[in-house]
């Protein structure tokens, strides 16, 4: 036996975390921070921010703001890209499992909390739901002006000139504006506000959404929110009005048209399929008996294959 | 492979015992004992202190094991943890002065009160590769001959100085206005000397070594001179209210770095010498000066100097300095982006559609009139 030190005994006491993770004052503090952010819509409400046990940049913000409105009756649910079964949502539902002890879920329709980092599921949501969102930059106007002091300002004076310079020039230079996502967006024609890195396809889900919106940034100690039923408008102009991305084909596994869809490469020599990337929208499609283009091919058995593990035949 | 993306759950862990495994190594090699991490790895230990903003050794030499050895991993792990612990109240400040001194050196004066006391140091050893310590045994241990402790007062330099007005004088607390906390607070700017302090004595090693380093190359010159470098332990206190008096928590080890810098003065102020302030948990000698250097560049605006490199910049130092930020959101590129990256695929293939469209229409327009000629 090795003298391991004295290792004091508050190491070996871990594991008593409180519901959550979170201590109660620190979840109040956020709480004050959210309903800040819902009497303001779109504005950035600053909050302390802790320290996570994931690296900022994975989530943390989202996190926090979930452990604040997570009561035990709710059940959860936790996306990234649209999907339950990514890396990152596997871990960070894992988190709540083990500190929370909640449901969870993978059905949009069944949750009443969904945290989702860069997609909206294509269902719409309900009243009854939160839609919490990861975001890695809060501010919009930030690759426009580094400096927060400055950005602040201009919010406060609602000066949005740049933003639309911005997007003149892209129109300019390129013939279209150049962003895909993130798309800046008006709220309560307000506050200019980044809708998190969603691509812009999700834009109009967020105007008049019946569910509340949260939005954290733990890296950047940021709060917003956007009330159910709230104007939302993604910026354009006149000549150029706002658009979606449009896709060619249905999906290649429930046919499923005007949803978001991910393109999966299957070999080398240029074979690719387009799939749903809301995964629990497209099993609960294929469920109900509808079948894409590439349903048969023996592709889709591979990219449909569900946590379950059964194939898709 | 695609499935990896999918089936997440087993996946990951199967990474993290693989994790734990490659952690371990070769299990024919006894494993490291924390006490081994804390004794020997002293400075690696020092930095995830600083840095994880937690004074506590074994659970510093704990995180760096558990870490492999990456101590910004490690200094992670301390920050975690320390979110989680309850808050009591704040200690009352340092004495300094009145520190047990192992190591103080002054550049600034040949000899001063309290003597100039090198201690433990690399600075004047050869870099030379010790093949001795390669050997299991480290040998017996050689005797060290220590000065004679006669309880000499060791005033700080910055204190003697000030004694002739030659230097600024330490800001007065003010007992109105608390000493800001940015773990409890969010940062917000333009931030004050206390919070750019806690920032900086947060920071990462690299970054702020790497700004002092442009400061004397000219980016923002502050003209340092190293007053004084002390290392040793000081008492830390708690004013307790119910007792009414203050009681001494426990001794921990600091480096503070008082760098002396010039000042013109104005028509305001006589000239003085300014300071830059740096103090770091453990001994960390190479962080507490870069510290001190950084703050004396971030202070350009109330010496009324002029802003004109990125080590003055308040907000570029405070947003960047910390590693656990910094890490966790570079490292945040390795999560999937498909759903974003698909747009920016439509848009690209979309543009050079467009883009190849034009080109033909050009090399038609281009071709017409020579047919028709």
């Amino acid at each position: 036996m090795t003298d391991t030190a004295q290792i004091p005994d508050s190491v070996h006491e871990q594991g008593e975390y409180n519901f959550a993770y979170l201590d109660e004052q620190t979840k109040r503090m956020i709480r004050r921070a959210i309903l800040k952010g819902i009497a303001i819509p779109g504005y950035q409400v600053p909050f302390a921010s802790r320290e996570m046990p994931m690296p900022y940049g994975w989530g943390t913000g989202g996190v926090q703001v979930t452990a604040a409105i997570l009561g035990k009756s709710d059940c959860l649910k936790m996306i990234d890209q649209g999907s339950d079964d990514t890396t990152n949502a596997v871990s960070l539902r894992g988190f709540f499992e083990k500190t929370a002890g909640v449901r969870t879920t993978c059905e949009t329709a069944e949750a009443t909390i969904i945290q989702t980092r860069h997609r909206i599921p294509e269902k719409t949501l309900r009243e009854d739901q939160i839609l919490v969102f990861q975001v890695p930059i809060p501010e919009p106007l930030r690759y426009l002006e580094p400096r927060e002091t400055e950005t602040r300002k201009m919010h406060a004076l609602e000066d949005y000139g740049l933003m639309h310079v911005k997007l003149y020039e892209d129109i300019a230079k390129n013939g279209h504006i150049a962003t895909t996502y993130a798309y800046p967006v008006k709220v309560n024609d307000r506050y200019v506000m980044d809708p998190s890195p969603t691509p812009k396809f999700d834009n109009p889900k967020i105007d008049r959404m019946a569910a509340l919106q949260l939005y954290g940034a733990g890296r950047e100690k940021r709060i917003y929110a956007i009330p159910p039923y709230t104007k939302v408008k993604s910026l354009d102009f006149e000549d150029y009005p706002f658009e979606i991305q449009q896709f060619d084909k249905p999906c290649g596994l429930c046919g499923a048209e005007n949803v978001y869809l991910d393109e999966v490469i299957l070999d080398d020599k240029g074979g690719r399929m387009f799939v749903c990337s809301d995964s629990d929208y497209c099993e609960e499609r294929r469920a109900d008996g509808h079948l894409g283009p590439m349903a048969a091919d023996p592709a889709a058995a591979r990219v449909g294959n569900t946590k379950t593990g059964e194939t898709v035949r | 492979m695609y499935v990896a993306v999918k089936g997440g759950e087993k996946a990951i862990r199967n990474a993290h015992k693989l994790t734990a495994k490659r952690r371990r190594g070769d299990t024919s090699v006894p494993a490291l004992t924390l006490e081994q991490i804390a004794q020997q790895l002293a400075h690696s230990v020092a930095r995830v202190m600083g840095e994880g903003s937690l004074y506590d050794e074994t659970l510093a030499a704990l995180a760096i094991k558990q870490a492999r050895g990456d101590l910004i991993e490690a200094a992670f792990l301390m920050r975690a943890y320390r979110t989680t612990l309850p808050r009591f109240g704040y200690s009352t400040p340092v004495d300094t002065g009145a520190m047990l001194v192992e190591r103080r050196i002054s550049a600034t004066y040949k000899d001063l009160p309290g003597g100039q006391v090198l201690g433990p140091t690399f600075d004047y050893s050869h870099r030379l590769l010790d093949f001795a310590l390669a050997a299991e045994d480290d040998g017996a241990e050689q005797p060290v001959e220590m000065a004679e402790n006669d309880d000499q007062a060791m005033p700080r330099v910055t204190d003697l100085l000030g004694d002739e007005g030659l230097m600024e004088p330490d800001p007065v607390s003010d007992e109105e206005t608390p000493v800001g906390d940015l773990t409890r607070e969010p940062l917000s700017f333009p931030a004050d000397r206390d919070l750019r302090l806690q920032n900086l004595a947060r920071g990462d090693e690299g970054f702020l070594l790497a700004l002092a380093y442009s400061t004397q190359r000219g980016y923002g010159r502050t003209h340092p001179f190293a007053g004084e470098i002390r290392y040793g332990e000081i008492e830390v206190e708690f004013f307790a209210e119910e007792l009414g008096f203050a009681v001494t928590l426990g001794t921990i080890k600091v480096t503070e770095c008082q760098m002396v810098n010039q000042f013109a003065g104005s028509a305001q102020a006589a000239p003085t010498f300014t300071r830059g302030y740096g103090l770091v948990f453990g001994q960390a000698e190479r962080k507490a000066m870069s510290m001190s250097m950084v703050d004396r560049s971030l202070r350009w605006q109330e010496l009324g100097e002029e802003p004109m490199a990125p080590a003055q910049d308040v907000e570029f130092v405070l947003s960047h300095s910390d590693n656990i930020q910094a890490t966790g959101f570079v490292e945040h590129l390795k999560l999937p982006h498909y759903v974003d990256f698909q747009a920016e695929l439509d848009l690209v293939r979309r543009m050079r559609a467009e883009w190849f469209e034009k080109r033909q229409q050009q090399e038609q327009g281009e071709a017409a009139p020579e047919a028709a000629q």
